[in-house]
C-alpha cells in the first residue's frame, strides 16, 4: 500500500531556521495568468462586464466571516417598528398642524406601540437582557448601536409623551411640544438602522452603505402612510396617502437600483429566501402604491392597500436581513471582491513602479 | 501610544512554515482560558475538526492538503547545523503521513518529493490597529489594552451580538450558552505578568512567537527574504502592514499560499471607515423624509 518513496520528506535541512514549505510552488490560478489564460466575467447575465469570475478559493468552502448571530425576526422586525414609529411620529405632526386630528392621533398611537416593540425586540435579541442598561454607559459616534441607543433615549419619551397626551387631553401644550420634538427625532430612528447594519462586514449590507438609507427611509414612509390609510377616514387620509404612495415608489426604486449597483455582491437580494422576500416585498409594495392611489375615495379599498404596504415594508426589512445572512454564510461574496481590489491595486503599483 | 510608561504594543507572528498541526495552542489556550468544548464534530476536512475561530475557538489550526510539490517540508527543529552525517539524524515529529508512525527510514529522503503538501497554520485574534469589533460595541466592553491588543470584558458584555458581523476575519463570536462575546485575549492575565501566551509558550516549532510587534515585524521580514532566497516563491506576510486596511495587526502571519486558502481574507478593511460617510448618507434620508412628509402636506386638501 504505501510506498516509502513517495512520502514527501525531503532532505533534512540545516539548523533551526529550516527551509520548508514548498519550493517554487506557484498557486495555481496566478500560474493560469502568467500563461496569459484569459478570464472570461462569469455568470448568467452578460451585461455585467464587472463581474469577476466566478472562481474563487476558499477554506474547504467555509465562510470567512462569523454569522451573524441576530435573530431575524427580533432584529428584522425592530428595522421594520423603528421605521414605522419614526415616520408615523413625522406624518402625525403634519396632520396635527393641519387640522386632521383623526389622522394624527392613531399614528401618534401607532408610533408609541411601534417604538416599544421596536425596543422589546432589540431588548430581547441580547444575549443578556438584564444589561440593556449598559448601553447607556457610554457614547460612541462609531458605534452605530450606541447612537442609536440614544436616539432611541431621546424619541421615546417624546413619542409617549405625544400619544398619552392625545389619548387624554392633557396638558395640551406639553402635547403639542413632544408631537414636534418626535417629528424632528423620528427621522432619525427610521435612518439610524441603515448605518446600523450597513457598519459590518457583511458584504451585501456594508457595499450597500450609500443607498441603504434612502431604501429604509422611503419604506419606513410607506408604512407610516399605509397605517394612515388603515387608521383615517378618507376625508382626513390625504396626505398619508401621498407619503404612502411616494414613499412606495421611491422604495422599489432605491431598493433595486441598490442591488444592480452592487454587482455579484447584490446577489443574495436575488437568491434563496432573501430574493423571494424582497421580491414579495416589491410585489405587495406596488400593489399597495396602485390600491391607494386608485382607492382615494374607498375606505376599505385604501385600508387594504395600507395592510398591502405595511406587510411590503415588513417585508422589506426581512429580505435585507436575510440577504446579509446569505452574503455572510458564502465566502465567494467576501474573497472576490477583496481579491480584485488587491490585484488592481497590485496592477497600479506595478505601473507605479 | 508612545507615552514612557505604557509598554510596547505585543503580538504574535506566526511563521505557518514551521507549523507541524499539532494543535498544542488550541489545547494550551482552552486549558489556560477555560474555553468550553465548542462541539465534537467530524468536519471531513483533512485533520481540522475545529473548522473555526468561535467564541469557544480562540486559536484554530488550518490543515490544507494540495496537489503542489512539497519541496522540503521538514522543520529541522532541535537539530544542529549538517545533515544526517554530523548531526542526530532527522526527527519524527509526528508529520501526518501515510506511513505508520516510526515505520520511516531516512532513506528515501534522497528521492522526489513528490506531488503533494500539507499547508498548516495556526489563526488567531488579529488584534487590529483599526479594530472594528471596538469601534462598534456599544457597551465600552471591549477595550484596547496598555498592551494594544483588543480585550472583551466578560462583566461589561451584554451580549448585543454587534461586533461579531462587524469582524472582517471572523473572529469574535457570542457564545450561545451565555450569550456574550468571546475570543482570543492575548493572555491578557499572563502579559501582565510578564508571562507569554499560553499558545506560543506550548507551540513545540516556535511556529507561532509572541513579543514586540516592532521587532516581530522585522523577524517576519527577514523570514520571508530567506524563504524567497530559498525559492519558496510562494511565502507571504499576511497582515502586518501598517498601510493595509485595519492599519495593521498586531498578530500577522507568513503563509506559503494566499490567505483565502487559509481561510483569511485577502484585503479586508475595517468597516468603521465608511462611517461618516453612512452618516452622512443617513442624515440626507431624514431630510429627504421631512421634505417628502412636507410636501404630501402641501397637495390638495383631501
Amino acid at each position: 500500500m504505501t510506498n516509502p518513496d513517495k512520502t514527501g520528506e525531503g532532505p533534512s535541512t540545516v539548523g533551526r531556521e529550516a527551509i520548508t514549505g514548498a519550493v517554487d510552488v506557484v498557486p495555481a490560478h496566478r500560474r493560469e495568468r502568467r500563461g496569459g489564460g484569459r478570464r472570461r466575467g462569469g455568470r448568467g447575465r452578460g451585461e455585467d462586464t464587472r463581474v469577476p469570475d466566478a472562481d474563487f478559493r476558499s477554506y474547504h468552502g467555509r465562510p470567512v466571516l462569523n454569522q451573524i448571530v441576530w435573530e431575524a425576526r427580533d432584529i428584522g422586525g425592530y428595522l421594520f417598528l423603528g421605521g414605522l414609529a419614526g415616520a408615523s411620529s413625522v406624518l402625525a405632526a403634519g396632520a396635527e398642524y393641519t387640522g386632521r386630528p383623526d389622522l394624527a392621533r392613531p399614528l401618534k398611537y401607532t408610533a408609541l406601540v411601534a417604538i416599544s416593540g421596536s425596543t422589546a425586540a432589540l431588548i430581547h435579541d441580547l444575549g443578556r437582557p438584564e444589561r440593556f442598561l449598559n448601553m447607556l454607559r457610554v457614547f460612541k459616534p462609531t458605534s452605530p448601536m450606541s447612537m442609536g441607543t440614544w436616539i432611541l433615549m431621546g424619541y421615546g419619551p417624546l413619542a409617549g409623551v405625544a400619544a398619552v397626551t392625545a389619548a387624554t387631553g392633557w396638558f395640551p401644550r406639553i402635547g403639542r411640544a413632544a408631537t414636534a420634538g418626535a417629528a424632528l427625532t423620528g427621522p432619525l430612528v427610521a435612518t439610524y438602522t441603515a448605518p446600523l447594519i450597513c457598519d459590518t462586514a457583511v458584504p451585501a449590507w456594508h457595499e450597500g452603505y450609500r443607498e441603504m438609507p434612502f431604501v429604509f427611509v422611503s419604506s419606513a414612509a410607506s408604512a407610516a402612510g399605509g397605517m394612515g390609510l388603515i387608521v383615517a377616514p378618507t376625508a382626513q387620509s390625504g396626505p398619508a396617502r401621498r407619503l404612502a404612495v411616494g414613499g412606495a415608489l421611491v422604495e422599489v426604486a432605491a431598493s433595486t437600483y441598490m442591488e444592480r449597483r452592487m454587482g455579484m455582491v447584490g446577489e443574495p437580494y436575488e437568491q434563496g429566501r432573501a430574493g423571494k422576500l424582497t421580491r414579495a416585498a416589491k410585489a405587495l409594495t406596488l400593489a399597495g402604491a396602485v390600491g391607494a392611489a386608485l382607492g382615494r375615495r374607498n375606505r376599505v379599498v385604501s385600508a387594504v392597500s395600507g395592510a398591502a404596504l405595511l406587510a411590503g415594508s415588513a417585508l422589506t426589512r426581512l429580505g435585507v436581513f436575510e440577504a446579509g445572512v446569505q452574503s455572510a454564510a458564502d465566502p465567494k461574496y467576501t474573497v472576490l471582491p477583496q481579491r480584485r481590489r488587491l490585484e488592481e491595486r497590485l496592477k497600479e503599483e506595478a505601473k507605479t513602479g | 501610544m508612545a507615552q514612557d510608561e505604557n509598554p510596547s504594543r505585543k503580538g504574535f507572528f506566526t511563521d505557518t512554515s514551521v507549523c507541524i498541526g499539532c494543535k498544542a495552542c488550541e489545547v494550551a489556550c482552552k486549558e489556560w482560558n477555560m474555553v468550553p468544548e465548542d462541539g465534537l464534530n467530524f468536519l471531513a476536512s483533512s485533520f481540522d475538526n475545529t473548522g473555526r475561530l468561535s467564541a469557544d475557538s480562540w486559536r484554530h489550526v488550518a490543515f490544507i492538503e494540495q496537489r503542489e510539490p512539497l519541496g522540503y517540508q521538514d522543520s529541522g527543529v532541535g537539530r544542529p547545523a549538517g545533515d544526517g552525517a554530523d548531526g542526530p539524524g532527522p526527527v519524527d515529529l509526528g508529520m501526518p503521513s501515510f506511513d505508520l508512525p516510526g515505520q520511516r527510514t531516512g532513506e528515501h529522503y534522497e528521492g522526489d518529493p513528490g506531488n503533494f503538501r500539507w499547508l498548516m497554520s495556526s489563526d488567531v485574534c488579529k488584534h487590529c490597529t483599526s479594530a472594528a469589533c471596538l469601534d462598534v460595541c456599544p457597551t465600552g466592553a471591549l477595550f484596547r489594552t496598555e498592551f494594544d491588543t483588543v480585550v472583551v470584558q466578560e462583566d461589561i458584555c451584554n451580549g448585543c451580538g454587534y461586533c461579531v458581523p462587524a469582524c472582517p476575519y471572523g473572529v469574535i463570536d457570542r457564545r450561545e450558552v451565555d450569550g456574550r462575546a468571546w475570543k482570543c485575549t492575548l493572555c491578557y492575565d499572563r502579559l501582565g505578568e510578564g508571562m507569554e501566551p499560553a499558545c506560543a509558550k506550548a507551540c513545540p516549532t516556535d511556529s507561532i512567537q509572541f513579543g514586540d510587534v516592532d521587532e516581530l515585524r522585522e523577524r517576519a521580514q527577514r523570514r520571508v527574504e530567506d524563504l524567497h532566497e530559498a525559492g519558496v516563491s510562494s511565502a507571504q506576510l499576511y497582515g502586518e502592514d501598517p498601510d493595509n486596511g485595519v492599519d495593521g495587526t498586531g498578530a500577522f502571519f507568513l503563509l506559503l499560499d494566499e490567505p483565502e486558502v487559509y481561510g483569511l481574507p485577502p484585503d479586508p478593511v475595517v468597516t468603521t471607515r465608511d462611517l461618516p460617510s453612512m452618516w452622512r448618507h443617513a442624515g440626507a434620508a431624514a431630510l429627504v423624509l421631512l421634505a417628502g412628509a412636507t410636501a404630501a402636506f402641501a397637495g390638495r386638501r383631501s
